[in-house]
């Protein structure tokens, strides 16, 4: 360590405080870069990849074709047309594989710092409790919609691989084009996105209770897995349209024309009151927690 | 640098400080003043409380009750105005192991919003020469050993100029030679005006590079000022080898001494005695002998010694390896 002639700060140390612009926004953009930089988030991005592929590649080597009915829907569609990979693999990957990465990355946001003793440094730097919360959950939503459109995106390519592509009949009876029908594709990428807001910031909520990453993710998974099955129980049918995974399988109505518009709208209503909720105990325990990892 | 005259004065002044973790109270009571341009050794065994109170002092942790002023200004309500003055190494250092060394103090160096993004590769190039860590920069620091753990944290105190550096234990970990490194680094940033708050539980180190020191002790701060007066509050010793132990020691306590026996040998040939003044009341060390040899007592070997710090460390602290706790 060069102790250099008695001067504390270097010259650009001390420049800093002279000039230049302060970064309010370099903490998010750091945040996504160090998520981004994962070989963790890499891995959980591929594993979703490889639903579309298995899918594609399934369908394409069986000689017999898939009888209708049987499977998750659309996948008798697909040998005929290809645009129906991404949205059969967005439909198989709803109920365990995206709240699953969803889980990780949210359950990790605090936890994960307090677990690496980072948490300690970002607030004496200071980031700011709430800032960092924030950004946190930021992150994690630009996540979720990263894993929706990664699903989409390599169902489309695997598709156009491996199967003719054409304009795609919709539910409603009427015939949309290629290009609408990837934007339709699209358009269910980011109403799975939304659908997973809830879980997210459940999920940073219960992050915020433990130095224990793996604990706060496997708690998340576990309420999206106890979630779908309380929906798929009758008799607790006066709680099901209150439950954060309810709308997360329907986005057919996205796939009528016109579109239809209800279930996107109370799907995202439902999930901004869990976002409401789970960010006031995620506010509430993190403003006033004792950091002592 | 010892003029406390005014609260600005005082770069950490705490009152009545403690924090309690359910029942067990790990900071009890403690009035910190520290003055601004100084090197405050923070001194205690290993969980006397000395993180405990750091934390409290960055508001990590919110107090159980007392009040804290960091470079003049109220914590934990004035905190978003005190941390971007504060450079902290806490319990350690802890980064992205999977991010190099250059790239975790830009990640840290962004959580601080008021640190510009123009000068942000400079000054981190800067820290990292300034702590000897330029040839690792972008390595992971999943490969850095511990001692370079240390200096990337050191180094991300300094990455913007700071008016407190609280160091915890920052020579945790390093080699002798970065044990040098980190002293000289101490006290070039002192010289610059850098008040800096550091804590050990090694003596010899704070001996080596504070002007103020704090001891703490179970949760308490037991002593506290300039490291001369905490010298001079030890008590002299006064070491007598006589055969004739009984006699010295009636002479002793009639001196209104403590005569204690000292050392292995207690016959009548080689005898020793150690006495320690009580306070307040020290006898003239003449007039010890006088009164000695007045009462036929042989004297083989007087001596004063005057306490050591580490005497007075040991004193204050207790001995031995328990960890409060």
């Amino acid at each position: 360590m060069a102790a250099r002639g008695g001067a504390a700060p270097g010259p650009a140390a001390r420049a800093a405080s002279a000039s230049g612009r302060p970064g309010a926004w370099a903490l998010m953009g750091s945040e996504l870069s160090v998520l981004f930089r994962r070989l963790r988030t890499w891995a959980m991005l591929l594993a979703l990849a490889a639903i579309p592929l298995l899918i594609a590649t399934a369908v394409r080597l069986t000689s017999h074709p898939v009888p209708p009915a049987r499977g998750p829907a659309f996948l008798d569609r697909i040998s005929q047309n290809g645009l129906f990979v991404g949205m059969t693999a967005m439909l198989v990957s709803v109920p365990l594989f995206l709240p699953l990465t969803v889980g990780v990355v949210a359950g990790d946001t605090i936890a994960g710092e307090a677990n690496l003793g980072t948490l300690r440094y970002l607030l004496v730097a200071p980031a700011g409790r709430v800032r960092l919360l924030l950004i946190k959950y930021a992150a994690a939503a630009v996540f979720c919609l990263t894993a929706t459109v990664t699903v989409a995106a390599v169902g489309v390519l695997a598709g156009v691989a491996l199967f003719p592509v054409g304009p795609v009949t919709l539910l409603s009876g009427d015939t949309i084009d290629v290009g609408e029908s990837l934007l339709r594709s699209l358009l269910i990428a980011a109403y799975l996105a939304v659908s997973l807001l809830g879980l997210a910031a459940i999920g940073l909520a219960i992050s915020t209770f433990t130095d224990i990453p793996v604990g706060a993710m496997a708690a998340t998974v576990v309420l999206s897995v106890m979630s779908q099955v309380a929906d798929n129980l009758p008799q607790l049918e006066w709680l099901h349209p209150w439950l954060f995974s309810h709308y997360w399988l329907d986005f057919a109505d996205l796939l009528r024309q016109p579109i239809s518009w209800t279930t996107f709208g109370g799907n995202a209503l439902l999930q901004g009151g869990y976002i409401l909720a789970a960010g006031a105990i995620a506010y509430g325990r993190f403003t006033s927690k004792d950091i002592l990892s | 640098m010892s003029d406390t005259s005014g609260p600005d004065a005082l770069a950490i002044e705490t009152l009545g400080l403690s924090k309690r973790f359910g029942r067990r109270s790990a900071v009890d009571s403690i009035n910190l003043a520290v003055p601004r341009g100084s090197v405050f050794g923070f001194l205690g065994p290993n969980g006397s409380g000395k993180t405990t109170t750091i934390r409290l002092l960055l508001g990590l942790a919110a107090p159980s009750s007392g009040g804290i002023r960091v470079l003049g200004r109220p914590v934990p309500a004035g905190l978003a105005a005190v941390l971007p003055e504060v450079g902290a190494l806490v319990e350690g250092p802890a980064f992205y192991p999977f991010l190099s060394g250059a790239a975790n103090l830009r990640r840290l160096d962004t959580a601080d919003r008021h640190a510009p993004r123009s000068t942000r590769a400079a000054r981190v190039d800067e820290a990292l020469e300034r702590v000897g860590l330029s040839h690792a920069a972008g390595k992971k620091v999943r490969a850095y050993s511990l001692g370079m753990k240390q200096r990337l944290g050191i180094a991300n105190a300094l990455l913007r100029p700071r008016e407190l550096l609280v160091l915890d234990e920052p020579t945790n970990g390093l080699d002798p030679q970065g044990t040098r490194e980190v002293r000289s680094l101490v006290r070039s940033l002192a010289a610059g005006g850098t008040t800096v708050f550091v804590s050990s539980h090694l003596l010899a180190e704070v001996e080596q590079m504070c002007t103020h020191v704090g001891v703490m002790s179970v949760g308490k701060l037991v002593a506290q000022g300039t490291l001369r007066e905490l010298r001079a509050a030890g008590t002299a010793r006064i070491m007598l080898r006589t055969p004739d132990i009984a006699a010295a020691a009636r002479v002793l306590s009639g001196l209104g001494l403590h005569p204690e026996p000292a050392g292995v040998l207690q016959d009548t040939d080689h005898g020793g005695l150690l006495s320690t003044s009580p306070p307040g009341h020290t006898v003239a060390p003449e007039d010890i002998v006088a009164a000695l040899v007045a009462a036929g007592v042989r004297v083989q070997g007087f001596g004063v010694e005057d306490a050591s710090l580490e005497e007075r460390f040991v004193s204050l602290t207790g001995e031995g390896f328990d960890v409060a706790g």
